[in-house]
C-alpha cells in the first residue's frame, strides 16, 4: 500500500511545451495505473459516484484496474459514459467524483479521472473494444435527428442508435465534435481521439451530415414534415460570444476567444502557412476572463509565441472558475494574473490597431446572491496594461439562430430553451439538453443531458410506432 | 463533397463554378452565402450564391483569384473536381418586397450577388433599374443575364470602353438629382464603392442597403470576428447580415478590419478588385 498520496501525472515541462501544441499530461503507464487503482477502497457506499454528473460505476472500473483487466474496466465504464478519454481528461474532477472520494478526507483523493483516462486510452490503442452495428439483426426503429456534434448530441445519439433507432447528425460545420474539436486545444485534448470516438459512433450507424446549419439548411418543421425523423434533439450549445461592450472592442487584434481558438484548433492555424487560415498573435496579449476558455486562449497565444500573456480577470485567485489543473499550467508556463483587475477600454492607433487596455483595479466587496464576494471599482485606480492584441473570454450564450425560424421553440429571455424534466421543449417530439439549455457549462453534463432526452425519446417513440 | 458540374472564365482572374449543392438549394433565398472550404488545408470563405437551380439543386459561385485560397481555387479546380465542404444558405435573405422602383447597383464581381436580388425584385413587380460597373469593358461580367431581369440597364465603364464614362455613382446622382422616382437600393461592390454608393443616396433619404463583405470563419455566429458597426451598435455579419442599412454602417471600421491579416496573406487588399473604385 502506499501513502495517503496519488501518483503525479507524468508531463511534459513548462519551458518546453510552452512551445508546442503536443498534450501536456502524457498520461499514466500501466504500472502507475494498477498502483494508483490499488489504492482505491473499493467502498461499499462509494461517495464518488455520487459526484458524477452520470453515475460512473467509479470502484468497479477502479477494482477492475487494480487487477489489470483494462477490457472489462472499458466495458463497465462505456456503460454510463460514452467519452472517457474525453472526460478523463477535461472533467472538473476536483469538485466532482474526486470531491466526494473518501480518501480525500486524510489524503488525497483516487485520481479517479487519470485512471478513466488511462483505461479510455488503452482501450484506443490494443483495440479492446468491439464495435458492431447496433441495427445488425434488431429490427430497425424510426428515424431520429440530432442537431449539433458536441458532446451531448454525440450522446445523445450513441444512446439510440444503442436503442436500434436510425440516427442522423446534422452538424453547422464541417467537422464533427463541437467544442470538442473547435475550442479545447490540442495539447488538453488532442484531436485524434475526439475523432476515435465519432468514427465509432459511425461504426455504431450513425450518419454524421456536415456543413448542414439546422434553421438554414433545413428548419426543424422540414426535419419532421418532409426528411421523415419522427424525434429531434438540439444540442447546439452555447457558441455565441460575448462581449464587454467596451470602447475599442472592433479594433485589430481584439478577438472573441472562438474566433482565436476556432482559427488555431479547427482550422489548424498554427501550422500557418501549410494550413491557409492566418491566426494574428500579438507579442504582448491579455486575455479577459477567468474560466477554461481564458486559460485556453491564454495558453495557446503562448504557444503561438507571444513574449507576455496577461489573464486579467475582475474577481480574485479564489473565484477564477477554471479548473484548479488548468490554472497551475498556466502559471507553470509563465503566464502572468492581473487579478482584480477589469477592462475599462481598448486603446488603438489610427490605423485601427490594438495598443492597450486600461484596466481598472478592483477590491472585493460583500458576498452577493451567488454567495460569490462583488468585486467593485477602485475609483481613480485606472492604468494601461501596454498589449497588442486582446482576447475576450467573458462567456458565451445561446446562439439565436436555430430560434429565428422555429418560432414556437421556447426559450428564456437569454435564448436558452426551455425544457421539462425529461429534456422534452414545447414542440411534440422535440428534445433539447446541453448548453443550450444550461448555459455553457462542462462536457460531462452536456453528455449527462444527452443520455437522459436519449431515454426520454425513446420513451416518446416508442408511444408514436 | 460538392462536384463542380461547370467553369468558365468571366474576365480576367474571374471564374463561374456551377455546383451541385442540393442541401443548400433545398431553401436558399437572394441576398444569402455559402461558406466554402475546398480541400483539407485551405480557409472557410464565404461566397455569395449568385444563382441557383432549385430543381437541378445547383448553385453558381462567382469566384474572384484575390488571394491564397480564391487563385488555388480558381486555378486548380476544374468541371468535374470536388469541393471539400459547402455549408449553406448562411445569412438573412435580402429584404423582399414591392418596393416601387428598385435601383440595383453592382460593382465589379458584385454584379453576381445581385443578380439573383434583381430578378426577384422584378418577379415581385419592382420596376428595377441596373447600373453596373467595372474598369473597363473586358471585366464587365453577366451583362446579359442582368439585361434580362431589369427594366432598365445602365453599364458604368472607368475607361468609357462600355456605356457611361466613370462611375456607378453618377448615373444613381443623375437620377435622384433629376428627382426620378426611387424607392430602394441596393448595392453591392468593393466596399469603396458601397461606401459612395451610401454616401450619394443619403441626401436625398433614399433607403439604401449595401451586403457587407467582412472577414468570416464559421458564418454562423459562434466566432465573432465577422462583426461590423451599424448605428454605433455590434453586429454579426453572418447571421444579421450580410444586408444592412448603407446610411448606418461604419464602413471605416469595415475596411479597417478587412485589413487584419494583411501581412499574413502577403497581398495588398483587393477585395472586389476589378471595380474602378478600387482605385479612387
Ligand atoms: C475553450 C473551451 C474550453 C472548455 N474547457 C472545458 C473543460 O476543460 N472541461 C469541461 O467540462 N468543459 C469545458 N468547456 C465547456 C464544454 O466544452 C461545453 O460545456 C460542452 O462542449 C457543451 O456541449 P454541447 O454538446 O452542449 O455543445 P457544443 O460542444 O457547443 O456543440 C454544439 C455543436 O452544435 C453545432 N451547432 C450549433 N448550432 C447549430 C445548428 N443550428 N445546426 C447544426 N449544428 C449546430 C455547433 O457547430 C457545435 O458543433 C470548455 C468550453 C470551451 C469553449
Ligand atoms: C458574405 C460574403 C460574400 C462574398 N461573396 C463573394 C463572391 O461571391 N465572390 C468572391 O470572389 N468573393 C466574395 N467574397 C469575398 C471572399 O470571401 C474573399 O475574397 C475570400 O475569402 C478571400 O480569400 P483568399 O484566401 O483568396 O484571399 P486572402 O489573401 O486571404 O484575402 C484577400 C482579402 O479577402 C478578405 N478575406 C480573407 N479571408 C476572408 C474570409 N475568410 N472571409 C471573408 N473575407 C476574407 C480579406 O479582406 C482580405 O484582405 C464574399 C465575402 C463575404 C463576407
Ligand atoms: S465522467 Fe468525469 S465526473 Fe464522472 S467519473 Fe469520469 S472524470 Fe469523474
Ligand atoms: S470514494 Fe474513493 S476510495 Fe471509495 S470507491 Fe470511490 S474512489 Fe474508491
Ligand atoms: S463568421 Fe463567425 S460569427 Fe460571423
Amino acid at each position: 500500500m502506499r501513502g495517503g498520496m496519488r501518483n503525479p501525472m507524468p508531463e511534459q515541462a513548462a519551458e518546453v511545451r510552452k512551445h508546442n501544441f503536443d498534450e501536456v499530461a502524457t498520461g499514466y503507464t500501466e504500472k502507475t495505473a494498477i498502483d494508483e487503482a490499488q489504492r482505491c477502497l473499493n467502498c461499499p457506499k462509494p461517495m464518488c459516484v455520487t459526484g458524477c454528473p452520470v453515475n460512473v460505476y467509479i470502484p468497479k472500473f477502479i477494482h477492475a484496474v487494480s487487477e489489470g483487466k483494462f477490457a472489462e474496466a472499458i466495458a463497465i465504464l462505456k456503460q454510463k459514459n460514452s467519452l472517457p478519454a474525453v472526460c478523463g481528461r477535461v472533467c472538473p474532477q476536483e469538485s466532482q467524483c474526486e470531491s466526494k472520494c473518501i480518501l480525500g478526507i486524510k489524503g488525497e483523493p483516487v485520481a479517479i479521472g487519470r485512471l478513466e483516462r488511462f483505461v479510455a486510452d488503452y482501450a484506443r490503442t490494443h483495440n479492446l473494444e468491439k464495435i458492431t452495428p447496433a441495427s445488425a439483426g434488431v429490427a430497425k426503429k424510426q428515424k431520429v435527428a440530432i442537431i449539433g456534434s458536441g458532446p451531448s448530441g454525440l450522446t445523445a445519439a450513441g444512446d439510440l442508435a444503442k436503442l436500434g433507432y436510425q440516427v442522423t447528425i446534422f452538424e453547422a460545420l464541417h467537422a464533427a465534435g463541437g467544442v470538442l474539436m473547435y475550442g479545447i486545444p490540442p495539447f488538453r485534448l488532442p484531436k485524434d481521439i475526439v475523432q476515435y470516438e465519432i468514427k465509432n459512433l459511425e461504426r455504431l450507424g450513425v450518419k454524421i451530415i456536415p456543413n448542414a446549419i439546422i434553421g438554414k439548411t433545413f428548419t426543424i418543421a422540414d426535419l419532421m414534415q418532409e426528411e421523415g425523423f419522427a424525434a429531434v434533439y438540439i444540442g447546439t450549445g452555447a457558441g455565441l460570444p460575448h462581449f464587454m461592450h467596451i470602447p475599442g472592442e472592433n479594433l485589430n487584434g481584439v478577438y472573441a476567444a472562438n474566433e482565436f481558438l476556432t482559427r488555431v484548433n479547427l482550422m489548424g492555424a498554427y501550422k500557418f502557412p501549410q494550413v491557409a487560415t492566418p491566426v494574428y498573435v500579438g507579442k504582448k496579449v491579455a486575455v479577459v476572463g477567468g474560466g477554461n476558455v481564458a486559460m485556453d486562449a491564454a495558453r495557446t497565444a503562448m504557444r503561438l509565441g507571444a513574449e507576455h500573456v496577461y489573464i486579467v480577470y475582475r474577481r480574485g485567485e479564489a473565484e477564477l472558475p477554471a479548473r484548479k489543473e488548468e490554472v497551475g499550467h498556466a502559471k507553470a508556463e509563465g503566464i502572468e494574473f492581473k487579478l482584480l483587475h477589469n477592462p475599462a477600454q481598448i486603446l488603438g492607433n489610427d490605423q485601427g490597431w490594438v495598443t492597450g487596455l486600461e484596466c481598472i483595479q478592483m477590491e472585493l466587496g460583500a458576498p452577493d446572491a451567488s454567495g460569490r464576494r462583488s468585486p467593485q471599482e477602485i475609483p481613480g485606480s485606472n492604468f494601461v496594461l501596454d498589449v497588442d492584441m486582446v482576447v475576450m473570454a467573458i462567456g458565451q450564450g445561446a446562439n439565436p439562430l436555430l430560434k429565428q425560424t422555429t418560432p414556437d421553440l421556447n426559450v428564456t429571455k437569454r435564448g436558452n430553451i426551455v425544457v421539462d424534466a425529461t429534456e422534452a421543449t414545447s414542440i411534440p417530439g422535440v428534445f433539447a439538453g446541453g448548453d443550450i439549455v444550461t448555459g455553457a457549462a462542462t462536457v460531462i453534463s452536456a453528455m449527462g443531458a444527452g443520455k437522459k432526452a436519449a431515454q426520454a425519446m425513446d420513451a416518446y417513440l416508442q408511444k408514436q410506432a | 463533397m460538392a462536384k463542380i458540374l461547370r467553369k468558365a472564365e468571366l474576365a480576367p482572374a474571374v471564374f463561374e463554378f456551377v455546383v451541385a449543392a442540393p442541401l443548400v438549394t433545398h431553401r436558399c433565398q437572394p441576398g444569402q452565402f455559402v461558406i466554402i472550404r475546398v480541400d483539407e488545408t485551405s480557409e472557410r470563405i464565404p461566397l455569395t450564391i449568385g444563382d441557383f437551380d432549385r430543381e437541378a439543386g445547383t448553385i453558381t459561385l462567382i469566384v474572384q483569384a484575390v488571394g491564397n485560397t480564391t487563385k488555388h481555387f480558381c486555378q486548380d479546380f476544374q468541371a468535374g473536381d470536388e469541393i471539400l465542404d459547402v455549408a449553406g444558405p448562411l445569412g438573412r435573405p435580402s429584404e423582399m418586397k414591392k418596393f416601387g422602383t428598385v435601383v440595383c447597383v453592382g460593382g465589379g464581381i458584385g454584379v453576381a450577388p445581385v443578380y439573383p436580388i434583381a430578378r426577384a425584385y422584378k418577379a415581385l413587380g419592382n420596376k428595377v433599374i441596373s447600373i453596373i460597373g467595372a474598369r473597363s469593358k473586358n471585366i464587365l461580367i453577366w451583362v446579359d443575364k442582368m439585361r434580362a431581369v431589369s427594366d432598365e440597364l445602365i453599364i458604368a465603364t472607368d475607361d468609357g470602353t462600355e456605356g457611361h464614362k466613370g462611375f456607378v455613382t453618377d448615373p444613381l446622382k443623375e437620377m435622384l438629382t433629376r428627382g426620378d422616382k426611387v424607392d430602394y437600393v441596393i448595392a453591392i461592390g468593393p466596399v469603396i464603392m458601397m461606401k459612395n454608393v451610401a454616401a450619394t443616396t443619403k441626401p436625398f433619404h433614399t433607403k439604401t442597403a449595401v451586403s457587407l463583405n467582412t472577414i468570416m470563419v464559421d458564418g454562423t455566429g459562434m466566432c465573432g470576428g465577422c462583426r461590423v458597426t451599424v448605428g454605433g451598435e455590434n453586429y454579426f455579419a453572418c447571421v444579421d447580415g450580410p444586408e444592412f442599412d448603407g446610411h448606418q454602417v461604419d464602413f471605416v471600421n469595415l475596411m479597417e478590419r478587412q485589413k487584419m491579416y494583411k501581412n499574413q496573406e502577403a497581398l495588398p487588399y483587393s477585395c472586389g478588385g476589378h471595380c474602378k473604385c478600387v482605385e479612387e
